[in-house]
């Protein structure tokens, strides 16, 4: 048997996907109120990674996206920024440009995003360039296809060598440029198409055995993308990794997650499984794009009392 | 990038208060007892209290023997002279009638059940109040139906049936009693537990308002004496009980002799059976949910976990993670996983249970959690290196208190579950179905749950082996006492 065989072995433990969806349903309704809802809130726009995945992402968008990334709430500098913006390849260069010096990371998707379906050779240069271009968060799509067939291994090593392209890259760049470049790597597991809980446990393991910093549910392009019950499941696989090695792996829910109401839930899903050291945006992003608005618009009620109309919360 | 300043304990972000709202409930100072469709006076009457904070509550009537005597002739009376010839069909229009005032009044009926018992306000709204109702509708369905699943054309009611309830789930005990027992044309004495009587008498203003005719319901307070003379009392004709074995057993002895039908919910030790395929993670939930649900005081609770000895440390380990995630406190906040002890005695009990564990040397561990300075709560708990011979694993402790035993083989499984005087629920968990299967058939217990635990539903019988008491309560099952054929 190999390392890794050997590895998912020790943590080969079934998911009850009935007590999984209970769980997270029982999680969901604990009640959040006062000032613990204006700490979420907050905390949940800090977690942003600011979003547009488009075929049609063109400068003037990628501009307003960081500009509403450094102030969610126009005039009112108690809320955000959020932690990172996120893009595709072709955009980089210009959010960078955006970014210089506003301490909000980049994030570029990579791999052959969203299908992963490119040589691996292509992966590489794919990163490379991302990395090069001023992404300083690589995220990158696992090959479901592999996986589904059975090949963790293939999985495990495509994995491996992103890590290691980033760490190389990373490198060459902070010598180049004399200050110190860490790009972090977000592991796609794209679970609406693993499909089973044990799937995404597995994929979990690799994911982290292989050395991602982050690991992530979805692109958004596929559905369903982020739900309640698999975040839960790849946060208990975070905590047994924790357990086990002492390793804090980040997690980021992506997709379809668009009111306060599910943010919160899921904050507090991260506190009752992970507990305080997840608390972070070190350790804890949520892929959005419409959220935002709505996050700033429960805050304002918080604070005021009352609601807003949506005309006062600007659409970039 | 902004910090947040926020509670938090060792683990976790500590949660803003979030206390359910009491104002609009209505708790009258002092309640009679409920006979014949109206408030009768009483000679005595003793306080309630709020376990959680010591607070008096309300007064409520003391039944003596002649009050007991007074509502067992009405409820006769009522019997003779109009029940037992009520159409079937407006049988059940009036348990509909109640089953739909009380999901109207669902609110206020849980935060009285959490204020007068001490359990969470979260379990009262989710599962007391909403499977009371339940019971209601589903019996109340059945008043028209009986010939199907009676042996006679003509099923005919018993007469008056005596009901002894328990304060661990005021509402729904009653419920389970009174809804089959009048669906089948019976008439009822109930008698509330002590420390609990207030959902009760809500519910007998209810049964005025549904225009339930007088008598048909009568509803009484008092302590063990009065249950006694509810069961000594000639004109019952059946006696149905849910509480300790202990009564149970002299129930049974008094009765003795007499053709008085006779049900029995009694006490268990329940087997919580975790095998090394289970899915881990699912099952510590389901430890949690088996022992810690209504702080322990469920006859069915999961308070023996049997767990394969080549997980045990992986199963004790995630087990304590979890448990520092319980939040004992305030019933009414909505976030309260464990609320108040019962009552002072019940708190004692529990108290002198857990020494023995300590002095027959289990090792027990507690959550480093902080307890309320008033009311009476009682640390989420649990021994492990338990043996059979422990006290801690034959006596129902009746609290937040669980013993954990290991086992090496399915056999050897089985064989200690069912090393127990009781047999009233046990729990599986596996990832394989024909070992579900493959166990359950052994396992003596009335109820028994795969992969998951404490799961009620109307239709599903529930009730014990051996001294766990006899006869089934829920579903079809549970009409069949209540008919004489």
């Amino acid at each position: 048997m190999n390392k890794l065989s050997v590895f998912l072995k020790e943590f080969q433990n079934p998911v009850d996907e009935i007590g999984t969806k209970e769980r997270a349903s029982f999680l969901a309704s604990r009640s959040i109120k006062n000032q613990t809802k204006i700490d979420f809130i907050k905390l949940a726009v800090s977690m942003i990674d600011l979003t547009t995945l488009e075929g049609k992402d063109s400068s003037g968008k990628v501009y307003s996206i960081c500009q509403k990334a450094k102030f969610p709430l126009a005039g009112d500098e108690s809320i955000g920024p959020v932690a990172a913006v996120c893009v595709y390849p072709n955009m980089i260069s210009d959010a960078a440009k955006f970014l210089d010096g506003t301490g909000i990371h980049l994030a570029s998707v990579a791999t052959g995003f969203p299908s992963g379906q490119y040589p691996l050779k292509l992966k590489i240069e794919d990163t490379i360039n991302a990395i090069e271009s001023g992404a300083d968060e690589i995220d990158m799509v696992i090959s479901r296809g592999k996986f589904l067939e059975g090949d963790y291994e293939y999985v495990f090593n495509e994995i491996k060598l992103i890590k290691e392209t980033c760490i190389q890259t990373s490198q060459k760049l902070s010598a180049k440029k004399k200050t110190e470049i860490n790009v972090h790597l977000k592991v796609i597991l794209e679970t609406g198409e693993l499909e089973t809980y044990d799937n995404v446990r597995i994929a979990s393991f690799i994911a982290m055995f292989a050395g991602a910093d982050f690991i992530k549910t979805s692109t958004g392009k596929i559905q369903p993308a982020a739900t309640l019950p698999v975040t839960l499941v790849m946060l208990e696989a975070i905590r047994d990794f924790y357990n086990e090695t002492g390793i804090l792996i980040g997690m980021k829910p992506a997709g379809g997650i668009r009111t306060t109401k599910e943010a919160i839930s899921y904050l507090v899903l991260l506190n009752e499984t992970l507990g305080y050291k997840w608390m972070n945006n070190d350790m804890f992003r949520i892929g959005a794009s419409s959220l935002l608005n709505d996050l700033l618009m429960q805050y304002k009620k918080q604070v005021t009392g009352y609601y807003q109309s949506s005309d006062y919360y600007t659409i970039d | 990038m902004n910090k947040l300043t926020v509670k938090k304990n060792k683990s976790e972000i500590i949660y803003d208060s979030s206390v359910e709202d009491s104002k609009h409930i209505s708790v009258k100072n002092k309640y009679d007892l409920f006979i014949n469709g109206k408030w009768v006076k009483a000679k005595k009457y003793f306080k309630t209290i709020n376990p959680s904070n010591e607070e008096v509550l309300s007064e409520v009537a003391f039944a003596d023997k002649s009050d007991v005597n007074k509502a067992v002739s009405s409820a006769k009376n009522s019997f003779e002279k109009y029940w037992k010839k009520t159409k079937p069909t407006d049988r059940g229009k009036y348990l509909f009638r109640i089953a739909r005032i009380l999901q109207e009044k669902a609110r206020e009926f849980s935060v009285i059940e959490s204020l007068d018992g001490g359990k969470p306000i979260r379990e009262s709204k989710s599962i007391d109040i909403p499977l009371a109702i339940s019971h209601f509708f589903y019996y109340a369905g059945w008043a028209d139906k009986l010939e199907y699943i009676s042996r006679s054309s003509k099923p005919e009611p018993i007469g008056v049936a005596g009901q002894i309830i328990p304060w661990n789930f005021p509402l729904l005990m009653a419920a389970w009693k009174i809804a089959p027992a009048i669906a089948c044309g019976n008439t009822v004495v109930i008698k509330s537990a002590e420390t609990t009587p207030l959902t009760l008498y809500k519910l007998a203003e209810i049964i005025q308002e549904a225009e339930v005719p007088d008598g048909v319901v009568n509803i009484i307070s008092g302590d063990g004496k009065t249950g006694s003379y509810i069961v000594d009392n000639p004109n019952i004709n059946k006696i149905a009980f849910t509480g300790s074995t202990e009564v149970g057993k002299n129930i049974m002895k008094s009765i003795a002799g007499t053709d008085k039908k006779l049900t029995l919910e009694l006490g268990g030790k329940a087997a919580n059976i975790i095998f090394e395929d289970a899915p881990i993670d699912a099952a510590v939930e389901g430890i949690i949910n088996g022992i810690y649900f209504n702080q322990g005081h469920v006859c069915c609770a999961g308070s023996r976990l049997l767990v394969q000895e080549n997980i045990a440390n992986l199963v004790i380990k995630k087990l304590k993670s979890r448990m520092n995630y319980l939040r004992v406190g305030n019933p009414l906040d909505k976030n309260t996983d464990i609320g108040a002890i019962n009552s002072k005695s019940q708190l004692k009990k529990i108290t002198e249970l857990v020494e023995s564990g300590i002095k027959e040397g289990a090792n027990i561990y507690q959550p480093n959690c902080e307890l309320p300075a008033k009311g009476y709560f009682f640390k989420p708990t649990f021994f492990s290196n338990v043996s059979q011979a422990h006290r801690i694993a034959n006596e129902e402790i009746f609290g937040p208190v669980l013993s954990i035993i290991t086992f090496r083989t399915p056999k050897e499984a089985i064989e200690k579950a069912n090393n127990t005087c009781y047999g009233l629920s046990a729990g599986i968990w596996t990832s394989k179905g024909s070992k579900v299967f493959e166990v359950l058939k052994q396992l003596k217990a009335g109820v028994i749950w795969a992969n998951t635990f404490n799961k009620f539903n109307p239709a599903s019988p529930f009730g014990g082996f051996k001294e766990s008491g006899f006869g089934r309560e829920g579903g079809v099952h549970g009409l069949l006492p209540y008919l004489k054929n």
